[in-house]
């Protein structure tokens, strides 16, 4: 049952098959319906499921996730796409504000399961407000979770269960990667939603990460494993809740760990991680653990986001640096 | 009976000049000719000739114990936030007649999204007004069940509910459902782009939905001046569905209006807006004080305009209700106080552990770690019991 295919047409087979399931699953958006999506993710889905469950909405983000909170309260499980990272933020007081927080107000006598789908980070050259990674600002947030796949498979599987959870999911979709290819067995029962995974086995350096980072790290790991130096991968897939298990046990096996984000290093998910791999096995770590990501600026112009992002060189120094401790 | 945009006609330019003094303004707004009134402030029954309403004397003396119990309720809730026992109020006085006609336009069915003020309509749908009280008391932040009532939990962020109203409306239109929404705000919800929003969607996708605004003139401190340049109700138009304003201190006109409201979405007409015209005659809340930004002379001149009063001259003119009934109603309400005032302190507080509870409906291994953190934390102390510990420590 293993099929080749990209993330993005992982994705869409995910959305086509969840709304097979569950007659209650929607897909709202901006341009979703016709169009397919500006990244064609919804793509044919319009055509076979039709205007009732595939909803083109007017361009207010505020308006796409507070009406996807009433579908919810009436039964419905919307699975909502913001077009583009920078365009959420009008709908952040619905999600941070009413989304997040509606479970435990009402003491758990109401769910809300709703997907908000982010295509986020850079590397395809686009205007400002369509590179950034906001995931910190969302996996701060109690109440809602927070994934973000690296590969086809897990956009395949980790999207379906994202829409079978009962709680809020912020799904960021790694967008530079939507045309990387990669096998996906539709028939393998999925491991569970914030389980983190090695993706390369290794004994220097464990690198971790997640979404578009994987690969660099993975491409780091084959460019040290010429020099004779073994890195662990480790992609987190899930940034709340985080598996710290994964990331200890790695880390108590190689001794140094380097968190690695496209993210501002700024109140990032690497600040989290160091914290409290440093409480859990402190005297296992042979160096601090370090960061590499980005800058506490705006996401720059196109023309400079080589030189922002995170790329192998950084990614390296910073092993160096761990080794060298 | 017919629906459609009742305008108000002139310029709405002309009361907004800047010699005229706030209790004329008022007094020409709530005689313009777009206000539906079916009782006068003097208690006098008047026709008009979109909304019509025929109301026996049960049905009549119903709606004037609604409203008596509903204020006894409040000032009760008042008493106790000065007594302590409560952390705040958010009073309803004066807009009992808005609430009580519109949610007693409801049908079971229906489905209810409000802001924190509306005691009134909770009432109408049975909700326990001890419900409404956890979370001024600060034990929970709402915590009844809403699908019990078909009433949401309060919003405080205000508009926000809208659009969940909204949605849920649009649920409920693919469910081929025979219900409406109704969506409570106020004037100064108004200008909050998730209302302009929550037209918008229910507009384009016809929702069920009443959008029900009590415009109680003062937002905090801030007139209607500060929110409009138009009358609320007149925007409706722009996004395509009937708006009305209704005397939102009558509430034979306020059932009627609401009634045909629902019913207009209810049959697949769309959306609509009800401007109940009323003022808040208490403060915001309890930390409010209002005598910093408003007159004596416009709070009296509304008060002349009370609710219950005009509701009450009329049964009375009328011969509709005998002193047996008022009494009865009397000894309800101090029943009804009685039974908040004990069931409010004898509130329990919540264990200190319900901090980590429904944070997620499917769990959080995040939230298990910090749970048993806390709890070994809390075990720690000689008297450490962990449930208990609520004022403990």
């Amino acid at each position: 049952m293993t099929q080749t295919m990209a993330v993005a047409k992982a994705l869409n087979e995910s959305l086509r098959k969840a709304l097979e399931n569950d007659p209650k699953v929607l897909i709202m958006g901006e341009d979703v319906g016709k169009l397919g999506g500006v990244f064609r993710i919804t793509d044919g889905l319009y055509k076979d499921f039709g205007e009732g469950r595939v909803i083109d909405t007017p361009l207010a983000e505020s308006g796409i996730v507070g009406t996807a909170i009433g579908l919810a309260l009436r039964g419905y499980r919307p699975v909502v796409e913001i077009q583009f990272d920078g365009f959420v933020f009008p709908a952040y007081d619905q999600i941070v504000t009413q989304l997040a927080k509606m479970h435990a107000r009402a003491l758990g006598k109401i769910k809300l399961p709703v997907v908000i789908r982010i295509p986020y980070g850079g590397g395809i050259g686009a205007v400002e407000h369509h590179s950034e990674s906001p995931e910190a600002l969302f996996a701060h947030v109690p109440g809602l979770k927070v994934v973000s796949p690296s590969n086809s498979s897990d956009a395949y599987w980790m999207l379906q269960q994202a829409i079978e959870c009962d709680d809020p999911v912020i799904f960021f979709e790694p967008k530079r990667r939507y045309w990387d290819k990669g096998e996906v067995d539709v028939a393998a029962l999925p491991g569970d939603l914030h389980r983190a995974v090695v993706a390369q086995q290794g004994t220097d350096v464990t690198l971790a990460a997640y979404g578009p980072m994987v690969k660099v790290c993975l491409e780091a790991a084959a460019a040290a494993a010429n020099e004779g130096r073994s890195l662990e991968v480790v992609d987190l897939r899930s940034l709340s809740p985080i598996d710290f298990d994964t990331i200890e046990a790695s880390v108590r096996r190689t001794g140094r760990l380097v968190v690695v984000h496209e993210a501002p290093v700024f109140y990032g998910a690497g600040a989290e991680i160091a914290a409290r791999i440093t409480e859990r096995c402190f005297y296992h770590l042979e160096a601090p653990v370090l960061r590499v990501g980005g800058f506490h600026a705006p996401y720059p112009p196109a023309r400079l986001e080589e030189e922002y992002l995170p790329g192998l060189d950084r990614v390296l120094d910073a092993v160096d640096r761990a080794l060298a401790f | 009976m017919s629906v459609k945009s009742t305008a108000a006609g002139g310029s709405p330019a002309k009361s907004r000049g800047r010699t005229t003094t706030r209790g004329t303004a008022a007094k020409r707004r709530a005689g313009e000719p777009g206000l539906v009134q079916l009782l006068t402030p003097e208690g006098e029954r008047v026709e008009h000739p979109d909304y019509a309403i025929d109301l026996t004397p049960e049905e009549l003396r119903g709606l004037y114990r609604d409203m008596v119990l509903t204020r006894r309720f409040d000032a009760e809730a008042i008493t106790l936030q000065r007594q302590g026992e409560l952390g705040l109020w958010a009073s309803l006085l004066g807009q009992e007649a808005a609430q009580i006609g519109s949610g007693r336009a409801t049908r079971p069915d229906d489905y209810v999204f409000p802001t924190y003020r509306e005691h009134g309509v909770a009432w109408t749908r049975d909700v326990d007004p001890l419900n409404l009280l956890g979370m001024f008391r600060g034990v929970n932040h709402g915590g009844w069940d809403p699908n019990e009532n078909n009433f949401q939990l309060y919003t405080i962020v205000i508009g926000s509910q809208t659009l969940h109203a909204t949605g849920y409306a649009m649920g409920v239109a693919k469910d081929g459902a025979d219900a409406a929404v109704i969506a409570y705000f106020g004037d100064g919800a108004s200008s909050q782009g998730d209302v302009a929003e929550a037209f918008t969607f229910a507009a384009v996708y016809n929702a069920p939905v009443v959008f029900f605004c009590q415009n109680n003139q003062w937002a905090i401190s801030e007139p209607t001046e500060k929110q409009s340049r138009v009358p609320i109700y007149q925007r409706a138009a722009g996004y395509g569905f009937p708006g009305v304003r209704v005397d939102g201190n009558d509430v034979l006109a306020v059932l009627a209006v609401t009634r045909a409201a629902l019913e207009h979405a209810r049959s697949g007409q769309g959306p609509m807006l009800v401007e109940a015209f009323t003022y808040r005659m208490g403060a915001h809340t309890t930390t409010d004080d209002p005598t910093r930004y408003r007159s004596d002379e416009e709070r009296e001149e509304w008060a002349s305009k009370d609710p219950i009063a005009r509701l009450r001259t009329y049964l009375e003119r009328e011969g509709l209700a005998d002193e047996a009934f008022y009494a009865e109603i009397d000894t309800e309400s101090d029943a009804l106080a009685k039974r908040v005032r004990e069931g409010v302190r004898n509130m329990p507080n919540p264990g200190t552990m319900a901090i980590f509870e429904n944070v997620y409906a499917d769990g959080s291994a995040l939230v298990d770690e910090e749970r048993a953190q806390f709890a070994e934390y809390l075990s720690s102390f000689e008297t450490g019991d962990v449930e208990t510990a609520g004022t403990g420590h």
